[in-house]
């Protein structure tokens, strides 16, 4: 009966057809109007309830944490703003990106310029009024010379921020048609500001669904519901607690026993197990964070591109998305654009492992029996160690010899990222095909891990930016993502999904957003007890 | 009595003297781990431009001798400095950490020692025997086992449960997770800590039970316990009032090493549990560089070691005739 119960769940999220589940139904021996019945229980529970305390169980969050968005980095903190504070725009829960407090935005021709006009009537948690000083004073609270925000690098295209009335002007440094996905960024939270800057009173105020009551860095925070809230049916619960557990089987253990409702980052090793309790329901969604093991172009032998073709050959992804992710994630083409992605380019063929065309290449560069290191620490992500010494017992048989160096992870991204010729990295949720291009692909900038520049996908990128037809962005970002697949200097074995575990008792809209864990880091506003 | 309080001076004089070590040590052997705050705190998103700035409002471009004096000169007029990331004092976040640490501590302890020491005595009194040995099994299994595996073991039998399918045939006595904060009322508060009190519990009572039983047990072949015997008296008597005071000096010092590691050795105890005790705050700020926090976290360890020591070797002085009058 259980079995039905969670079989007719599946149809609601669109995971079962009707058809499949009702012949299932009949054969577990249920009559066709309680199968019907089931279906239309089901279904009711997708009308949000109101009330109820959600606690959080969240597998980040540290004890230097702080609720200055300059500080954001790890996914605890992220979920905070998802429950606390608003942005601009964000990306709404079918992937899309709508407007959030602004009520809407309009841009140039050359989208260089873009005027968001703010919503009426909208208030802070303290009361006041939500201007266009206050969004001018967040954003420029991740720009500037003493900025130490971590957003600096995604702020940086904004050359200039002005108010007209309850309208934002942003001017940038060149045509960018994917700007609201930026200003969506959970960094650019807005908050209330006093001269100029937000933060004078502590950052504990936004316009979010819920209220900060208590916050206590890597421990806990407790919401309350914002009575006022501006959007229509949205934040249903009275009130939240995120505690941050960052071991893995304790959240487990926690949702288990309901001290928790939701969890993220299920184990994947127990997961099979967790998912046999008929109290919990495993959530999975596919995102953009995907592992990478970029190889420094600058440096020999990887700036040839036959020793970088050899070595994309020389493993078998499938195995690795078996084996490192249990098989929770789907194999990579050597670009970073997942299907997720607005502009995936479908039609490029899947790179499989290739040992003899792998050892071709390396007789073409003149480099049999080639030898390289591979630094991987589990910082870069867990499980990196396993995937390197994976891909070195695979290489082996394309004669390329590969050293897995073991790193510490302590300084692993100022000391081994960038810095060593080979190793192991991870990106996440960059929603746009341009955000990820020019943050880590373009010639020269920060990021750019693997130190490649390529004329024509540098001209594309700027072409693309700013182009405002669908279509023709779709091919180009195409083009885009076979150049970095065929000469780039990363190795893309996998995209990993996002895997949660969801008490029986959550219930959520049938779409839930992939740029993030827990339905973008809303879950605590999208979601709701049934 | 006089000698007792003269050597209490000299013993708390040293202790200053060690902490100063202490923190010397600390500063410098932080300052040796690779990346420096900002680098740990930027992580992957670290500009070379945010970096300096961090740097410049931290003070963090000055050389660490610098710094390090800076930091001293704050702590003797009593401010310990300001955590780099919260900016909140140091003081208030050691404060509320070091209760819950102290608490969980006071609560392992009121279960280990009584219960060690009973166990002790008993397994002397009744040496090789079948309890005897069982004791010594268990206590010495549970011991061995990490602490992390026993506080896992604990959580499937005592909060998860074990299951036949979907049904529960044990379990749930005890949520898995340590959820205590400030408006959680003092029973509510025992009853969440009791898993992590257990376990380190487990963790501990082999140590000091086996240390009172062997000090009985020498004690008990001494020509004075003969004597006792050989005038008839009663095996408890001789046990509580001719043996046990003689033996309470090693006990005593046992017991101040578990309570040390009761306060600061936990770490473990704490991720499982998700408590937000001190160990916990420590290995933050250690990951992120945080250095006045990891220097004051140390400096209460450090402390606690120093002062934990002094009781045992005055409560040992005191239990002790031959040493509280010698000449």
């Amino acid at each position: 009966m259980i079995d039905l119960k969670k079989l007719s769940k599946k149809v609601v999220s669109g995971k079962l057809s009707r058809r499949d589940f009702m012949v299932k139904a009949i054969a577990a021996g249920a009559t066709v109007p309680f199968a019907t019945h089931l279906l239309a229980e089901s279904a009711k529970a997708a009308t949000p309830n109101k009330g109820g305390n959600l606690r959080m169980g969240i597998g980040h969050g540290s004890t230097t944490d702080s609720t200055n968005p300059a500080t954001w980095e790890n996914g605890y903190m992220a979920n905070v703003a998802g429950a606390f504070v608003n942005h601009l725009a964000e990306v709404n829960n079918k992937g899309e990106i709508s407007p959030e407090l602004a009520e809407s935005w309009e841009s140039s021709p050359d989208a260089a310029t873009w005027r968001f006009k703010l919503r009426k009537g909208l208030e802070f948690h303290n009361g006041k009024t939500v201007t266009a000083e206050d969004v001018i004073a967040s954003f420029n609270h991740h720009r500037g010379d003493d900025t130490t925000s971590g957003a600096k690098g995604v702020a940086k295209p904004i050359k200039d921020i002005k108010a007209d009335g309850d309208t934002v002007v942003f001017e940038l440094e060149g045509g960018n048609a994917d700007f609201p996905f930026i200003a969506s960024d959970y960094h650019f939270a807005i908050m209330p500001s006093k001269d100029g800057k937000i933060g004078a009173d502590g950052f504990d105020v936004g316009t979010g669904g819920f209220m900060i009551e208590s916050y206590e860095p890597g421990v806990r925070t407790t919401f309350k519901r914002n009575p006022n809230y501006f959007k229509e049916g949205m934040a249903h619960f009275d009130s939240v607690e995120m505690l941050s557990i960052l071991d893995a089987n304790a959240r487990q253990s926690a949702l288990i026993t309901g001290d928790i409702d939701i969890m993220d980052r299920v184990d994947l090793k127990t997961v099979d197990l967790l998912a046999r309790n008929p109290a919990v329901n495993i959530m999975e969604t596919t995102g953009t964070l995907h592992y990478t093991f970029p190889m420094r172009t600058d440096t020999a032998p990887f700036d040839n591109n036959d020793v970088r073709m050899a070595l994309k050959l020389a493993f078998d992804r499938q195995e690795i998305v078996d084996k490192v992710l249990f098989g929770h994630g789907s194999v990579g083409n050597d670009h970073p654009i997942s299907s997720a992605n607005q502009f995936h380019n479908s039609e490029l063929p899947q790179r499989q492992y290739d040992p003899e065309k792998a050892k071709w290449h390396l007789k073409q560069a003149g480099m049999e029996g080639l030898t390289v290191e591979l630094s991987a620490a589990d910082a870069a992500y867990g499980g990196a160690v396993d995937a390197a010494v994976l891909y070195k017992e695979r290489a082996a048989a394309a004669g390329i010899n590969i050293e897995v160096v073991r790193e510490p992870n302590d300084g692993y991204w100022s000391n081994v990222w960038m810095n060593k010729p080979w190793c192991a990295c991870y990106w996440g949720g960059r929603p746009t095909e341009d955000w990820m291009f020019s943050t880590a692909y373009q010639g020269g900038v920060d990021w750019n891990d693997t130190f490649w520049s390529n004329e024509r996908f540098d001209a594309l990128l700027l072409e693309a930016r700013s182009e405002l037809d669908q279509a023709k962005r779709h091919e180009m970002y195409g083009e885009m993502q076979a150049i970095v697949s065929n000469q780039g200097g990363v190795v893309v074995p996998m995209f990993a999904n996002y895997v949660m575990g969801l008490s029986s008792k959550i219930a959520h809209h049938d779409d839930v957003a992939g740029n993030w864990d827990l339905d973008g880091n809303k879950a605590a506003e999208r979601w709701w007890f049934s | 009595m006089n000698a007792i309080l003269t050597m209490i001076a000299q013993r708390l004089a040293l202790g200053v003297l060690t902490l100063f070590i202490v923190s010397l040590i600390i500063f410098f052997s932080v300052s040796l781990m690779p990346g420096d705050y900002a680098e740990a705190i930027l992580g992957q998103a670290a500009l070379p431009d945010t970096v300096r700035a961090f740097r410049e409002q931290l003070g963090l471009d000055q050389p660490a001798y610098v710094r390090y004096f800076q930091w001293l000169g704050g702590v003797f007029t009593g401010d310990l400095g300001t955590s780099f990331s919260s900016e909140r004092a140091v003081t208030e976040l050691i404060g509320a950490r070091f209760g819950n640490t102290m608490f969980l501590a006071a609560y392992a302890a009121l279960i280990a020692v009584p219960l060690a020491l009973v166990l002790g005595v008993l397994a002397a009194l009744y040496r090789n025997s079948f309890y005897d040995r069982t004791v010594n099994v268990v206590t010495l299994t549970t011991i061995s086992s990490p602490e992390f595996f026993l506080a896992y073991v604990l959580i499937m039998f005592f909060s998860v449960g074990l299951w036949n399918g979907s049904e529960m045939i044990m379990g749930g006595f005890f949520p898995p997770i340590a959820n205590v904060s400030d408006d959680v009322g003092f029973w509510e508060r025992v009853y969440r800590t009791t898993l992590p009190a257990v376990t380190m519990t487990l963790v501990i009572v082999a140590h000091m039970m086996r240390m009172t039983r062997a000090s009985i047990i020498n004690l008990l072949a001494s020509p004075y316990i003969e004597m006792a015997n050989l005038k008839g008296l009663t095996k408890s008597r001789i046990v509580f009032k001719h043996a046990l005071p003689n033996a309470l000096a090693p006990i005593i010092n046992v017991i101040a090493v578990n309570m040390a590691y009761l306060i600061v050795g936990v770490v473990l105890i704490e991720v499982v549990f998700v408590y937000p005790g001190l160990g916990g705050l420590l290995v933050d700020s250690v990951s992120k560089r945080d250095i006045p926090v990891v220097q004051g976290s140390c400096l209460v360890f450090a402390a606690v070691y120093i002062l934990l020591n002094l009781t045992a070797d005055v409560l040992s002085i005191i239990s002790n005739p031959r040493l509280l009058h010698p000449r």
